[in-house]
């Protein structure tokens, strides 16, 4: 019985019909959508004051001059692009998006390349592989600022436990966090480290739903060890690479937990990125005005490898 | 009739021989694998023992720290509850709100976006799934406005409100796509007998899709719990201090004395490895929550 004919099953049974058959059903229709329409309300109301309002809000406010003097005043003056200008124009812009691309393309790499390899090595089934891969989750459910304290424990210059274990193999101590030239590697390591148990997670989920027959074919005809992965793996598995990619790509362009704890952006702003400048221009020096036009260019960025994805996945269901 | 004590008798010694050889292979195989897993499992939480290893021990400086905390000194964690404890409490209460809200606001949309006939369903959808890529500042930077007009600045409410625009979204993916394999039949049946709408969804729907609420409750838990963006944007007066936000003051300040710092860095990972523990299997399905399929 279809949907339909059940619930006009339903609505004859009711023992309340009030008004005229046709009436009765119309306002029962009508009813009907509203209680569908009640179920999507709240959800629907919170998406526009929580996401619809912060994007246009934050548009607005990258073409004003919004600084915490709006907040005693109310006035805020339209001052066009000034703002993306202002933010453009400084030397240190160049050098936020190559720290931002930096530190996105090597977090993503180093995850992604760690994460499949340690995906196919739990793919093979032995002693403790269930558990073993469970706690390989850890770092990932952890808060990311309790990563961060852990690394910065471990990475400190003087009494970190790396620079001594380096010492007394005989190498000199490195300023890991407070060196221009080496923090940003430092951060990069240890986004790695935080991003390797979701890309285990999803690739791993990914390789158990490629059906065993598609191996046991490909081994008839001499599709082993590394043929197999690429002609019988990879081929199967991308369309979870390429979710595991851009939500990499779309959490790390973001990242602001791991460097305002490990570096605040420091030493000499050589692990600032878009992100962290924007906090940085609207919650320390409150140019909310400036803040909100390099996050507006971080959404964009965002936006742009979502349209990638969703073009590559619909071409993926249109196959 | 073949069974498969019938199978080796079927073959010559020389294969029998081969055979037990393949097993042996395979059976080391496995334990040399077994062993690389334990060393690949010990580097990758070695930080994670290490803010353990250091929290027991009282002096703090890693340089007179031993590798094992043979003497267990609880003096850090006296000092991270004094300092701390307070902010934890702080964060309970505001991650088990956001589960609430998260779980009230987003389970009857997803069983609607799952359920109904929408016209505008796919556009709903798109918005979801964008919502998740906008970033954390851009929501700080805009809500600090509207709370500063509100009056949510400093205020627990308003940091669940903030916390569950992160959850609610993926609550909706990861709940929905659970839902559309609920049989409409089952909720009709419940309409013949007279439940409204809200009456089947609640007795119906929510106790089958346990799961899924279960899943996103744990998520939203941990989402809300570990926030750091939120707690530092949207407050300014330090009257209202979760525990992510405390661990950073206390980073912010030259570290001289590592133990209290990572005593707190554990206590605040408690409900990590509880979740590890008991619902380890949700786990796989949440990942999933940022991506429809």
């Amino acid at each position: 019985m279809s949907q339909a004919q059940l619930a006009a099953t339903g609505r004859e049974a009711s023992p309340s019909a009030p008004t005229g058959p046709t009436g009765s059903r119309r306002r029962r229709h009508w009813r009907e959508e509203t209680a569908k329409v009640l179920f999507v309300v709240p959800a629907a109301f919170a998406i526009v004051v929580l996401f619809g309002y912060p994007v246009v809000k934050n548009l607005t406010m990258s073409f004003q001059e919004y600084t915490i003097r709006t907040f005693f005043t109310g006035e805020a003056p339209w001052v066009g692009i000034t703002n993306y200008v202002t933010v453009i124009s400084e030397d240190l812009f160049t050098k936020t998006v190559i720290n931002t691309a930096l530190f996105t393309v090597g977090s993503i790499v180093g995850q992604f390349i760690i994460g499949m390899l340690l995906a196919l090595f739990f793919h093979r089934h032995f002693p403790l592989h269930g558990v073993l891969r469970a706690l390989f989750l850890l770092p990932w459910l952890i808060p990311l600022i309790v990563g961060s304290a852990a690394w910065r424990a471990i990475l400190d210059q003087d009494s970190g436990i790396l620079n001594v274990a380096l010492e007394t193999l005989g190498f000199d101590p490195v300023p890991w966090l407070t060196s221009p030239d080496v923090a940003l590697i430092a951060i990069i390591l240890v986004n790695i480290w935080l991003g390797i148990p979701f890309n285990l997670t999803l690739l791993y989920s990914g390789l158990q739903d490629i059906p065993d027959e598609l191996y046991e074919a490909g081994a008839l005809d001499g599709a082993t060890g590394w043929r197999a992965f690429w002609n019988i793996t990879w081929p199967n598995l991308r369309a979870v690479v390429s979710v595991v990619l851009m939500l990499g790509v779309v959490y790390t362009l973001k990242v602001l937990d791991i460097i305002l704890g490990l570096t605040h952006g420091g030493p000499a702003n050589a692990t600032q990125t878009i992100a962290t400048q924007s906090y940085q221009r609207s919650f320390v020096e409150f140019k909310f005005g400036e803040g909100a036009a390099l996050s507006n260019i971080l959404i964009v960025i965002s936006l742009a490898f979502a349209v990638v994805y969703l073009r590559v996945t619909r071409r993926q269901v249109d196959e | 009739m073949t069974t498969v004590a019938e199978v080796p008798d079927n073959r010559t010694a020389d294969e029998q021989r081969r055979h037990q050889r393949h097993l042996m292979i395979r059976h080391t195989k496995d334990w040399i694998r077994m062993g690389l897993g334990i060393i690949f499992l010990v580097g990758m939480l070695f930080p994670v023992y290490w803010m353990l290893n250091i929290s027991l021990q009282g002096s703090g400086t890693t340089l007179t720290s031993s590798v094992f905390p043979l003497h267990p000194n609880w003096d850090g964690y006296r000092t991270a509850i004094a300092d701390q404890g307070g902010h934890l409490i702080t964060s309970l209460i505001i991650a088990v709100g956001t589960v609430v809200v998260t779980l009230i606001i987003a389970a009857p949309c997803a069983y609607a976006l799952a359920q109904f006939r929408f016209r505008w369903i796919n556009w709903a959808l798109l918005a979801i799934l964008i919502s998740q890529m906008i970033p954390g500042i851009v929501i700080a930077n805009a809500l600090y406005a509207l709370y500063e007009r509100l009056n949510l600045l400093d205020s627990i409410p308003g940091l669940i409100i903030a916390n569950a625009a992160n959850a609610i979204p993926f609550g909706i993916l990861i709940m929905r796509s659970f839902m559309l394999g609920v049989p409409p039949s089952i909720v009709e049946a419940a309409r013949v007998d007279g439940a409204g709408r809200f009456r089947a969804f609640l007795s119906i729907v929510v106790p089958i899709s346990r799961n899924s609420l279960i899943t996103v409750g744990l998520f939203s838990f941990l989402f809300a719990w570990s926030d750091f963006v939120f707690a530092l944007t949207l407050t300014t007066k330090g009257t209202i201090v979760p525990v992510t936000l405390g661990i950073y003051t206390y980073l912010g300040a030259h570290v001289a004395n590592w133990s209290p710092v990572m005593a707190t860095a554990v206590l605040a990972s408690i409900p990590a490895i509880i979740l590890l523990i008991i619902a380890q299997r949700y786990i796989a399905a949440g990942a999933f929550g940022g991506a429809v399929k």
